[in-house]
């Protein structure tokens, strides 16, 4: 069991844990993710680790509760715990001095960004962040961004807050301005939904600025056993976790990528379906499922 | 029993094991051979010619003594037939149940010459449950030697190697990437083939008697290199296991309903996916299934994948009672034929009782989605066989325009695996061949960095569980040898605690 010791809510569907796993974050760096469990009949999921402190023996993961996994994590308190934490895995993050750089973070995904933001700064690069959510309730960590950034751009969709763009738009403009004055950006990196990613990349693109994404798909063991986090690259398959997170964003086949993370689409409905239904009361067609299905766990 | 003549031993018929009908055991993951009774292991004991110079002995990985466990239990000394059997084998209910016995000890069986050999295998597994359900002989360990070992994987070669170290006195501790230890008997091999309670049972004999310390969710390379294990313990022995899936270089192995079989299997078994949404990790199986390969993973892979269809109509009939749907079908894709399939010809069989299609001289060509992404059939070439190989067997060519298309929303490739390469970072200067196995030696499992053993699937490519167990052991006794040695003492106050 691995100790929750600090909690807090980032905004409805945005937890932050702080968890006791001193054996992750002896090694943990920028870029790279652990494999959670909930409680026994929990499923492995990926979790970047936002952020870690070796001498206290913890990290800090943020999730967004998206499904029933993720909603059953955040009712979790100081005090309870996780079944398992595996980690690190994955390659950690590159941070060189390039020059002038863009972090652009979306959704949850400022949390894995902010200490990848950290790094470059502190590596002496000029940081320019844009960070964006659907809306103001889903944004978070904003000065703790523009502690860490020369530039800060914060926008969402619905314009409750920050500029009324998608993060795209932002960026288009740095890159074109930055491009016509002959101070071009030397790199970029994006973390958010995959969309998010996709369009990102796409933006760079003539630019021909090197962008780097973190990839999030379908993974079961996280260590490169199972082959169902592989995404098609215009180099072949790779797998997520052991040849990333983070790839060139301009070799994903993000058609592909996007198809393949609406796989289990139906069973986490019917998952978050039977959880909630299972807070009031036991179903009998469980019970008769589980009649007919466990008489070999005898 | 009176004592019998050979000649009245011989005229005895080799008992066969209950099993589940195959028409109840396609619902359910419940074991499907239900073991020997009392009855029918004292019979099938009686058969045993307690030979001078037992073959069978030269056929075991792990050199169990057959005749001697096999005397022990006709004569009703139940403990004397575990003490005989954990001589050499700390797990015989987990190998009664998934060696291939009859290409080992029971193919040098003298009676095999004469027709049926002695089915040690079954007596195995009876002598390995009546000690779990007795816990019977627990293990004893010598005293402490102060030393202290790694043992990487807990998978047979992992937990062979660390039980044979812990019982010879030295503090074993053993690191699993896994939530769950057991590695490929946990994850791979199915409920109805190796129960999970077997294998917690046994497990519970090496941490509780033995004092093995268990450290789950640790992925060598990464939370610890192996070059750090070897500051701080006297000798790391790798039993990681082959875990890399294979895909074929086709078109579309990247639609959605193609996987690997370890992707398939883990949600099955390590993650109890036939009972979600109980537990939390789906697993989809569709109505048309192609299962690529024949060895015993696909078996493994095409058994579990009709059991999910049964039960996934059985609940479609519970919940709408007017559509009732059919259960699907699963097809076993190989390009050789029937008498090259690689798999045992048990699970061979237990497949085809249950309904499993095979499709022989077959090859995938492509697989072709729809408009979504999601697999709606795969291309096909017929084969026909060629001149035997380099390895002997004749080689599969295609038939020119024999192609055609297989109806099928789901693909899982079985075609083996190779060693994962996680665990080689921080692993500086370990020698490996360029297949990215471990060069080792077989004898004694030593690598060419020192302080470094490797044995199983990590040295020798997907095998058996027996032969790495019997890896395991090998280097069990070459690291003792090793830490008995005055020499190795050198260096050792700086690995103490």
């Amino acid at each position: 069991m691995y100790k929750i010791l600090e909690k807090q809510v980032l905004s409805d569907v945005t937890k932050l844990m702080v968890v006791e796993a001193p054996h992750v974050a002896r090694k943990a760096r920028a870029g790279q993710f652990v494999i959670v469990i909930a409680d026994e009949q929990g499923e492995r999921i990926p979790l970047t680790i936002a952020d870690h402190d070796r001498a206290a023996g913890t990290i800090t993961l943020i999730f967004q509760e998206v499904g029933k996994s993720t909603q059953q994590m955040g009712e979790l308190d100081v005090g309870d715990g996780f079944y398992s934490v595996a980690g690190p895995l994955g390659h950690p993050t590159e941070v060189e001095l390039y020059g002038t750089v863009i972090c652009v973070a979306g959704g949850v995904g400022i949390a894995p960004m902010y200490p990848i933001t950290r790094e470059l700064k502190a590596a002496g690069n000029h940081v320019i962040t844009i960070m964006g959510a659907r809306n103001k309730s889903l944004l978070f960590w904003e000065e703790k961004m523009r502690a860490v950034s020369d530039e800060l751009i914060v926008c969402t969709d619905d314009g409750s807050y920050g500029r009324k763009a998608l993060v795209t738009e932002p960026l288009k403009e740095i890159l074109a301005a930055r491009a016509a004055g002959g101070d071009e950006v030397k790199k970029v990196w994006a973390i958010g939904p995959t969309i998010m990613m996709k369009f990102v990349s796409a933006a760079t693109a003539p630019f021909e600025t090197p962008t780097v994404v973190s990839l999030n798909t379908i993974m079961v063991d996280g260590t490169g056993m199972c082959g169902g986090c592989r995404v098609a690259m215009t180099d072949g398959a790779k797998f997520v976790c052991v040849d990333g997170p983070e790839f060139d964003g301009h070799k994903v086949d993000w058609d592909n990528l996007l198809s393949r993370i609406q796989f289990y689409k139906a069973e986490e409905q019917q998952a978050i379906e039977h959880w909630q239904h299972a807070e009031d009361h036991e179903c009998n067609l469980d019970v008769a499922a589980r009649e007919l299905a466990a008489s070999g766990e005898s | 029993m009176a004592e019998l003549t050979n000649r009245e031993r011989m005229q005895i018929q080799r008992q066969e094991m209950p099993t589940q009908e195959p028409e109840a055991r396609v619902g359910n993951f419940d074991e499907v051979a239900l073991g020997l009774t009392w009855e029918l292991a004292r019979l099938e004991a009686e058969r045993c010619l307690q030979c001078a110079k037992p073959h069978c002995v030269d056929g075991c990985p792990v050199g169990v003594t057959i005749p001697q466990f096999i005397k022990a239990l006709r004569e009703g000394d139940f403990e004397g037939a575990v003490r005989a059997m954990q001589q050499k084998n700390n797990l015989p209910a987990i190998c009664g149940r998934v060696c291939p016995q009859e290409s080992q000890c029971e193919a040098y069986c003298i009676l095999a010459k004469r027709g049926q050999s002695v089915a040690i295998g079954r007596l195995e597994r009876f002598v390995g449950d009546y000690s779990i359900r007795e816990n019977s002989n627990p293990p004893v360990p010598a005293p402490p030697t102060g030393r202290k070992v790694a043992v990487v994987g807990s998978g047979p070669a992992g937990l062979t190697c660390g039980m044979d170290l812990a019982k010879l006195g030295h503090k074993v501790t053993i690191f699993e990437s896994l939530h769950l230890p057991g590695g490929v008997l946990i994850y791979g091999i199915p409920e109805f083939r190796l129960p999970k309670s077997i294998i917690q049972a046994e497990l519970k004999k090496a941490v509780d008697y033995l004092g093995i310390e268990l450290r789950t969710d640790h992925v060598i390379g990464n939370t610890y290199t192996l070059d750090e294990l070897l500051e701080e313990y006297d000798a790391v022995f790798m039993g990681t296991g082959a875990g890399l899936p294979s895909f074929m270089r086709i078109p579309g192995i990247n639609l959605n309903g193609v996987m690997s079989a370890n992707e398939f299997l883990t949600r099955v078994n390590l993650m109890k996916g036939y009972r979600f949404p109980e537990y939390d990790t789906p697993v989809k199986v569709g109505r048309a299934v192609a299962v690529i390969g024949a060895g015993n993973v696909a078996m493994d892979a095409a058994r579990s994948a009709l059991r999910l269809q049964t039960l996934h109509a059985e609940r479609q009939r519970l919940t709408a009672a007017d559509e009732p749907i059919a259960a699907g079908e699963v097809h076993v894709v190989y390009r050789r034929s029937r008498a090259e399939v690689p798999a045992r010809e048990e699970e061979f069989h237990h497949a085809e009782e249950e309904g499993v299609i095979f499709d022989f001289l077959t090859n995938p060509i492509a697989i072709l989605g729809d408009e979504r992404g999601n697999v709606r059939a795969m291309r096909c070439i017929r084969m026909e066989l060629g001149e035997p190989d380099a390895s002997g067997r004749r080689s599969p060519m295609p038939i020119e325009g024999s192609e055609f298309d297989m109806p099928v929303d789901t693909v899982i490739f079985a075609l083996g695996t190779s060693p994962n390469p996680i665990v080689f970072t921080g692993a500086q200067g370990l020698e490996r061949t360029k297949h990215g196995t471990v060069v080792a030696d077989h004898e004694t499992g030593r690598t060419n960095k020192p302080g470094v053993w490797a044995g199983g699937d990590v040295v020798t490519g997907a095998a058996t569980v027996i032969s790495a167990m019997g890896a395991g052991k090998r280097a069990a006794a070459d690291i003792h040898r090793f830490l008995s040695d005055p020499a190795s003492e050198e260096g050792r106050s700086k690995k103490e605690d």
